[in-house]
């Protein structure tokens, strides 16, 4: 513990000051000196220090120095002193950077958005080359690493597409049903549920199911080897990482994301035909015939092809994402929740253009 | 030097390591000493690290007993260990800093977490331990904006930022220049001059070593091969320690 001495302007502090006990310590010398101004601090009594005690003691002399008068310290003992010196601050206070304003930081936004548009760009047509080379020529990616990608992206995500899409299809008979009653439009049930299924609830659930659970992972791995120097391993290596990356995850989402949406209209076609013979009587046959007579051609070529587009957009942000990363790994999380946000986005925004396409 | 009838502050017996079923250390047992620097040596890959990560428990010991001052750490409960830990410092190999943040809220971590000290104190120490590492320049920037010797500096001046009465230090001089690397072991020894402070370093640096150490531990597979002074390490005649030795001459 330490006390503290006010008599004839000379402040004096003996004893332990310390990181305990230095807050009360500046508090009371404050205190006990608001009258008047000591003009000598004393510090001979010290018996210990520690590196709080003398900030403490350098906070206390800043608030008594001006500019014409300076206090007078009475040293300490050499040992006391010794440590006093070597904690003594000498650094020059370095400010924090400048914060741009706010139309610098709108412009800066504007500027970088360009810029990554065009960086994405840039990785979607090497990526698209590559994999088109790549499917003649599997030199240049990791071994095994379709096989165990469409494992990971297909195989993985069926428990979850299985469940949402019963469901959906469950909820949309359930609540066409009731309306369709009332008008006796019961044999109608499978033709909406069929078209809404195959037009658009089976690629959108399938597609925002995808972003999430491997959108997010190929974001999460590619920052993660970024962020590690893997990648620029890999380029010293003399190996294109878009190659050995991407492009196997991204021929393996391009078989398995139309085999997940025709999962998902079976599954959700099930799930219609629960309520369907349930609630409005129609019998297999019926529901099975009607379903496929209002489905065409070009409904499952269309949906197809928007599920593929929808998982080429998953690949490519994901890896954007990645690549994109600067600084540590707090970057990877970052990315990560990028990654699902603008993919979402972004199929959304495609599934209305291609519904477009319907109406020609 | 080593005054026999001293208490140890910090003893470790019988400590067992595994990771999994891999055996990593066997029956180590030692002393250290307060005031001292203790140098833990042996060849990259034998344990050193696992084995300061088992004294701190942040790693599972299969068996054996540490004591810090006198008290079991392995069977403390979650309150008292961290009492010890408060008057422990630590400065992991890679730095360990916490990436979100600036090097300066990292520092800040333990005086704002475990004292009452005002924000213009707080900041006034953590400019003395930066300059101390020769780091004040770097204060506002984030951990991924420093180079690898950077981090460890920041690493440092996280871990003795609390003048913890021990301070444990992974590979303080791993890639830093011989200048930055004399200075720091200039600093440790003053720490353990004017503060009494107890430091446990583990590095390979030859000349490191001679300048600061007071006792070595020498590790190899695994076992412990000898505890003791520096030229009691020369001269014991283990042919391991002669060709660590052998090997790190120069001129
Ligand atoms: N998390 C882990 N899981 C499994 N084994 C590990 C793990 N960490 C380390 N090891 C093994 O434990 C042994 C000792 O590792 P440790 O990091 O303690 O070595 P070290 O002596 O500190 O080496 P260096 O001087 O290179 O830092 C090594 O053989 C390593 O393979
Ligand atoms: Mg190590």
């Amino acid at each position: 513990m330490y006390t503290l001495h006010f008599e004839n302007g000379i402040l004096a502090v003996s004893g332990k000051l310390n990181r305990d006990n230095a807050t009360q310590f500046q508090k009371s010398a404050r205190l006990l000196t608001v009258k008047n101004a000591p003009n000598t601090l004393d510090l001979s009594g010290l018996e210990a220090l520690d590196s709080a005690g003398v900030a403490s003691i350098e906070e206390l002399v800043a608030h008594f120095n001006h500019k014409d008068s300076q206090l007078k310290i009475i040293p300490a003992s050499p040992d006391v002193e010794a440590v006093r010196n070597t904690f003594k601050s000498t650094a020059q206070i370095v400010d924090k950077p400048p914060q741009p304003n706010i139309f610098e930081k709108l412009g800066g936004n504007m500027e970088a958005w360009f810029r990554s548009m065009g960086e994405a760009l840039v990785l979607c047509s090497e990526l698209f080359y590559w994999s088109i080379v790549g499917i003649f020529d599997r030199k240049g990616q990791r071994k095994g690493s379709f096989g165990a990608q469409g494992l990971l992206l297909g195989y993985n995500a069926l428990p979850v597409v299985a469940l949402l899409s019963f469901i959906i299809g469950f909820i949309l008979s359930l609540q066409s049903a009731a309306q369709l009653k009332n008008y006796g439009g019961n044999v109608f049930l499978p033709d909406l549920l069929a078209i809404t299924l195959v037009r658009e609830m089976a690629p959108l659930i399938t597609a925002i199911i995808v972003a999430g659970r491997s959108g997010s992972a190929i974001a999460s791995e590619i920052a993660t080897m970024q962020v590690s120097e893997e990648i620029d391993a890999l380029r010293m290596m003399a190996i294109n990482p878009i190659r050995y990356v991407v492009v196997p995850k991204f021929h393996a989402i391009t078989v398995v994301m139309p085999l997940l949406v025709v999962f998902s209209i079976v599954v959700g076609e099930l799930g219609g035909f629960m309520i369907a013979t349930s609630m409005l009587d129609l019998s297999l046959g019926t529901f099975v015939s009607r379903s496929v007579n209002i489905i065409k051609f070009k409904d499952i070529f269309i949906s197809l092809t928007k599920s593929t587009v929808f998982a080429w957009l998953i690949v490519i942000i994901g890896a954007y994402n990645g690549f994109r990363v600067r600084g540590g790994a707090e970057g990877v999380g970052k990315a990560t929740t990028a990654s699902v946000v603008a993919a979402i986005f972004a199929i959304v925004i495609a599934d209305a253009l291609f519904s477009l396409l319907y109406l020609l | 030097m080593i005054i026999n009838n001293m208490e140890p502050i910090i003893s470790v017996r019988g400590l067992e390591a595994r990771y999994g079923e891999k055996r990593i250390l066997n029956d180590i047992s030692f002393d250290i000493f307060a005031g001292q620097v203790t140098v833990i040596l042996g060849p990259s890959g034998c344990g050193k690290t696992t084995l300061l990560k088992n004294m701190l428990r942040l790693h599972e010991p299969v068996r054996g007993s540490v004591k810090f001052w006198g008290e079991e750490v392995l069977q403390m409960d979650e309150t008292s260990f961290n009492a010890v830990l408060r008057k422990v410092g630590m400065l992991f190999q890679g730095g360990a800093l916490l990436n979100s943040i600036s090097v300066m809220e990292n520092v800040a971590i333990p005086l704002e977490q475990h004292t009452r000290l005002s924000r213009s104190v707080i900041e006034r120490i953590i400019r003395v331990k930066l300059d101390l590492v020769g780091l004040h320049h770097a204060i506002h920037l984030l951990p991924s904006e420093l180079s690898g010797g950077m981090r460890k500096r920041a690493g440092l001046a996280r871990a003795m930022v609390m003048d913890p009465p021990i301070l444990f230090c992974d590979e303080p001089s791993a890639g830093l220049d011989p200048l930055t690397s004399a200075s720091l072991d200039e600093l440790l020894l003053d720490l353990k001059k004017q503060l009494n402070m107890s430091i446990v370093i583990v590095t390979h640096e030859l000349a490191s070593i001679y300048r600061v150490a007071d006792r070595v531990i020498f590790l190899d597979e695994g076992a412990l091969i000898y505890e003791g002074t520096l030229d009691g390490a020369r001269q014991a005649g283990i042919p391991t320690i002669d060709r660590f030795f052998e090997a790190g001459k120069y001129e």
